[in-house]
């Protein structure tokens, strides 16, 4: 009995209408009668036999446990026999399930449900045989798509018959007109449905009972249709609605919560995850957790590193010190502003530079920042190589690459036989050479700590002039080609680093006096035409007032050399075919050159040379440009 | 974000490099919770900051029970004291549209803006030049608005509409999968739906009444403004905005952490077509 609640109340749950419960009354009588509610809720916990009892029983039929779905597939059937005679006795009026079943004729809907039943493959259903004959309609369909509500209400056959007819659609929450009798299942609103006991349903159901007589067959074949495509399988999971309903009613009416409507989704998660726990999980997650697992073993490497290599770094120590700044403490100072990555990326973005400073001879290594991408984002360090050797590895790959640019020039230029075209394409302005200008420093960048560095190629003044053309995101990977107009001579890679460059060049800024010009470099004449790109700590830097730095820019200077619009950041004469710069020639371009706008070089502060210009100065050139673009 | 979970969900998207200072924070735990007292408000916000040339606004915007009722956004200078801006118009939308540049960050600020406007005197038509002066407050308030429209996301699932017409959060929310965090389907703007009427018979007979009712990020123009990317591997989710950059977006699967925190110029990123 039970289980024939449950299953009956199953049923009415799907049942969306707020067809009148009162064909729930004749659930009670069904119940009472004892009467096992053929159902098409799979949920069948208990035998189907053991009918509907006395209301009171039916309601402890569900809190009787878990459904267990123990009947077996043959119960159904043999139980749809059985119940279908002992409905007729008692008048259990709530059917625990079936939501809806027009009233019809016990005898035949009973055959119909033993047929129906045969070839389910659910072995939980419970057969709750309504009495009524008529097939009980999609109750566990949704709600609008049976028009059957009104052939449930003639399902109630007063007395034995349990009426499966509750309307088709019964709403689990729809507002059953059924008189609960039990207060609690009130709540439930399926559940009252069910507990009706009145007689009078009975009543109700009768003079329907006729009518829903009329289209049995159709009802039967929308039921079947319903309850068929409530036990279609799903492929995923490989649960059936129908079952899966029928364990959540189950398990609230043994929990009995406040609200369950509120919470019912909770419970239908949890009921689902109760059966995945075993075997589906570990072969479903696991491709999906893989990429943090990856990510994870790659950082606790970083992790790992650092304890095991600071034994025998106890020499070196002293070069570590200077080459690795305090990455925490400028991050703490960050934060202070509001810009940050978050304590534990900043400290992982240590590590990874530890371990860079490891892998690589450098003598300054320095956090530049992060890039964001659309797929990856980039972690830029700047370093400073020690005067050794990996910096020539890089040029003598870029070298060749420049000669073949310049021969390559003149050859087409010979060997047009068509009409030769005299224009000759202005010779390519090498680029800075290491160490100086632009660049002065190596970029490593790596898409998250954990992951290998990789060193970004120097930057050619060409790729400077056009990076100031475009705008284009970063994607994450290095080998993206870049598509612009005007073309953008390099992929990705060669983007950053200009990108790099150019921010680099604008905008890091110091103090006014914490750096200083070394005073022994020679002659400072000859310096000043070249323009002085060396600077030194200046240890008599006292400090200036917070106050002063933040009410004038003048106490900010650049310390990175500002890079002129040819893209270098010393000028080189295209006109001289000659990579050396000659001083004379280079007065007269200087002027030419201030004439262009490339005064911050040139300017003259109290400071001193070009390179430490105040930022003050900025503003005279931003607000040219933009009245230029107005 | 949420201001109860404030301190986690400034973790998690910290990764876009804006954040706040240790006092902001503690000074909006306590103010957001006293604003919340204050207005009567069923959730309060943490919505972003937008950064001025002289001063930032911390903005914060108040919710009833009803999730997409419109909302009361309020700002403040300092994280403390917090003032009530005025709802949105059209007329707004359009007067501020002339303005471009960055924030000031002072909100008494007027923007002068000439106009050619012509009179009709008579027979003769002049033309006059107008100057209409707009204040920042004015600004803020449409571009708080705009980016709201434009940009505030929630995941599918996390709020859900009741037969009666009512939206509101959904307790049960378990989060995305992982599989379902990756798509741009799962996520909706958290506005009212425009586009829902245009969808096909098919895809609407997929859809479920209680979650989908608003429109998803998929049919967002221009296809591509949103850059999803898994942080941590897969443990957690950010999709960040480049229409309007600065928006980011955070969820960890199968957590119900989410929420979206705006730290930009308060300027549309037009180039947007061009970026791409």
């Amino acid at each position: 009995m039970p289980s024939s609640f449950r299953n009956f109340f199953l049923l009415t749950h799907f049942m969306e209408d707020s067809t009148t419960l009162k064909q729930e009354k004749e659930n009670q009588e069904l119940v009472e009668a004892g009467q096992p509610w053929e159902e098409m809720v799979t949920a069948s916990s208990q035998d189907p036999e053991s009918g509907l009892s006395e209301p009171p029983e039916v309601e402890q039929g569900p809190e009787a446990g878990p459904q267990t779905r123990s009947s077996p597939p043959g119960i159904p059937q043999s139980g749809a026999s059985t119940p279908v005679d002992d409905l007729t006795g008692p008048g259990a009026s709530t059917p625990p399930s079936p939501p809806q079943e027009p009233s019809t004729s016990l005898s035949p809907l009973a055959l119909a449900r033993q047929d129906f039943m045969a070839p389910w493959q659910s072995n939980k259903t419970t057969s709750v045989i309504s009495e009524a004959g008529t097939p009980p309609s999609d109750h566990l369909e949704q709600p609008s798509d049976k028009g059957e509500s009104t052939s449930h209400q003639t399902c109630q056959s007063e007395g034995n018959t349990f009426q499966l007819s509750q309307q088709t659609k019964c709403h689990l929450y729809g507002p059953r007109d059924v008189s609960y009798n039990n207060s609690k299942e009130k709540e439930l609103r399926f559940a009252i449905s069910q507990e009706k006991d009145s007689n009078s349903n009975y009543d109700l159901d009768q003079p329907e009972s006729g009518a829903s007589e009329m289209a049995p067959n159709m009802l039967e074949i929308a039921i079947q249709n319903a309850k068929a495509y409530l036990l279609k399988a799903s492929s995923k999971s490989g649960l059936n609605l129908y079952d899966h309903l029928s364990e959540m009613l189950t398990k609230v009416l043994d929990t009995r919560p406040e609200n369950p409507v509120d919470i019912i989704e909770n419970i239908s998660q949890d009921v689902k995850m109760a059966h995945f726990s075993k075997k589906l999980d570990t072969l479903q997650n696991e491709n999906e957790m893989l990429p943090t697992y990856e990510i994870a073993e790659k950082q606790k490497a970083l992790f790992l590193q650092g304890n095991l290599e600071g034994a025998d770094q106890e020499l070196e120590d002293e070069i570590t010190e200077h080459a690795l700044p305090n990455v925490m403490e400028s991050a703490f100072y960050f934060e202070q502003a509001g810009v940050g990555l978050g304590t534990d990326e900043t400290y992982r973005i240590f590590l990874a530079l530890k371990q860079l400073t490891d892998t690589h001879p450098i003598q300054k290594c320095r956090f530049w920042g992060k890039i964001l991408g659309l797929e990856m984002n980039y972690i830029v360090a700047e370093v400073e190589f020690r005067e050794g050797e990996d910096e020539e590895e890089v040029e003598e790959e870029d070298v060749p690459e420049e000669r073949d640019n310049g021969d390559s020039e003149a050859d087409e230029a010979d060997e047009d036989e068509l009409p030769r075209s005299f224009y000759k394409a202005p010779q390519a302005i090498p680029k800075e050479e290491s160490r100086t200008g632009a660049n002065k420093y190596v970029y490593f960048v790596c898409n998250e700590p954990g992951r290998p560095w990789v060193k970004l190629p120097a930057v050619t003044p060409a790729q400077i002039v056009i990076a100031r053309k475009i705008k284009k995101f970063f994607t994450g990977r290095l080998d993206t080609p870049i598509v612009s107009y005007p073309p953008f001579p390099g992929n990705e890679s060669n983007y950053l680093r200009a990108q790099i460059a150019r921010i680099s060049a604008g905008t890091h800024v110091s103090p006014l006096g914490f750096y200083h010009f070394g005073e022994e470099e020679g002659e400072e004449e000859e310096e000043i035409e070249g323009g002085r790109d060396s600077f030194e700590e200046n240890p008599d830097f006292e400090g200036i007032q917070v106050t002063d730095l933040v009410e004038s820019l003048s106490n900010w200077v650049h310390h990175v050399q500002h890079i002129l619009p040819q893209g270098r950041c010393n000028w080189f004469n295209p006109i001289q075919k000659s990579e050396e710069e000659e001083e004379e020639e280079e007065e007269e371009d200087e002027e030419k050159e201030d004439e262009k706008g490339e005064e911050p070089d040139y300017a003259e502060q109290e400071v001193g040379p070009p390179l430490l210009t105040p930022i003050s100065e900025d503003l005279e050139i931003l607000a040219l440009m933009l009245m230029a673009a107005d | 974000m949420d201001a109860e979970s404030l301190l986690l969900s400034l973790e998690l998207a910290s990764g876009s490099g804006q954040g706040l200072s240790p006092d902001r924070r503690a000074s909006l735990l306590t103010s957001l919770t006293l604003v919340k007292r204050d207005y009567r408000f069923d959730r309060v916000l943490f919505w972003g900051r937008i950064l001025g040339l002289v001063a930032d606004y911390y903005i914060a915007q108040g919710l009833s029970e009803d999730q997409l009722a419109p909302r009361k956004t309020l700002y403040s200078l300092n994280c403390m004291e917090w003032s009530l801006l005025p709802p949105a118009t059209e007329e707004m939308a359009t007067q501020t549209s002339v303005v471009k540049g960055r924030f000031m960050g002072d909100p008494s600020h007027e923007y002068e803006h000439t106009e050619v406007q012509k009179v009709n005197e008579g027979e003769k038509v002049f033309e006059e030049e107008v100057v209409v002066q707009i204040k920042e407050e004015t600004r803020l308030v449409s571009v708080i608005d705009q980016i709201d429209k434009a940009v505030a996301i929630v995941p599918r699932g996390a709020l859900f509409k009741t037969p009666f017409g009512s939206i509101n959060v959904n307790r049960t929310f378990e989060g995305l999968s992982l599989s379902e965090a990756k798509k741009l389907s799962s996520y909706f703007h958290f506005k009212e739906p425009v586009e829902l009427k245009n969808k096909t018979l098919l895809e609407k007979a997929d859809m479920d009444p209680s979650l989908d009712f608003m429109d998803s990020l998929e049919h967002d123009i221009p296809k591509g403004s949103w850059s999803i990317q898994m942080e941590r591997g897969n443990a957690l989710v950010v999709l960040r905005s480049l229409l309007w950059p600065g928006l980011t977006f955070y969820h960890t699967p199968r957590t119900k952490n989410y929420g979206y925190i705006y730290v930009g110029t308060g300027e549309k990123n037009i180039d947007l077509p061009f970026m791409l």
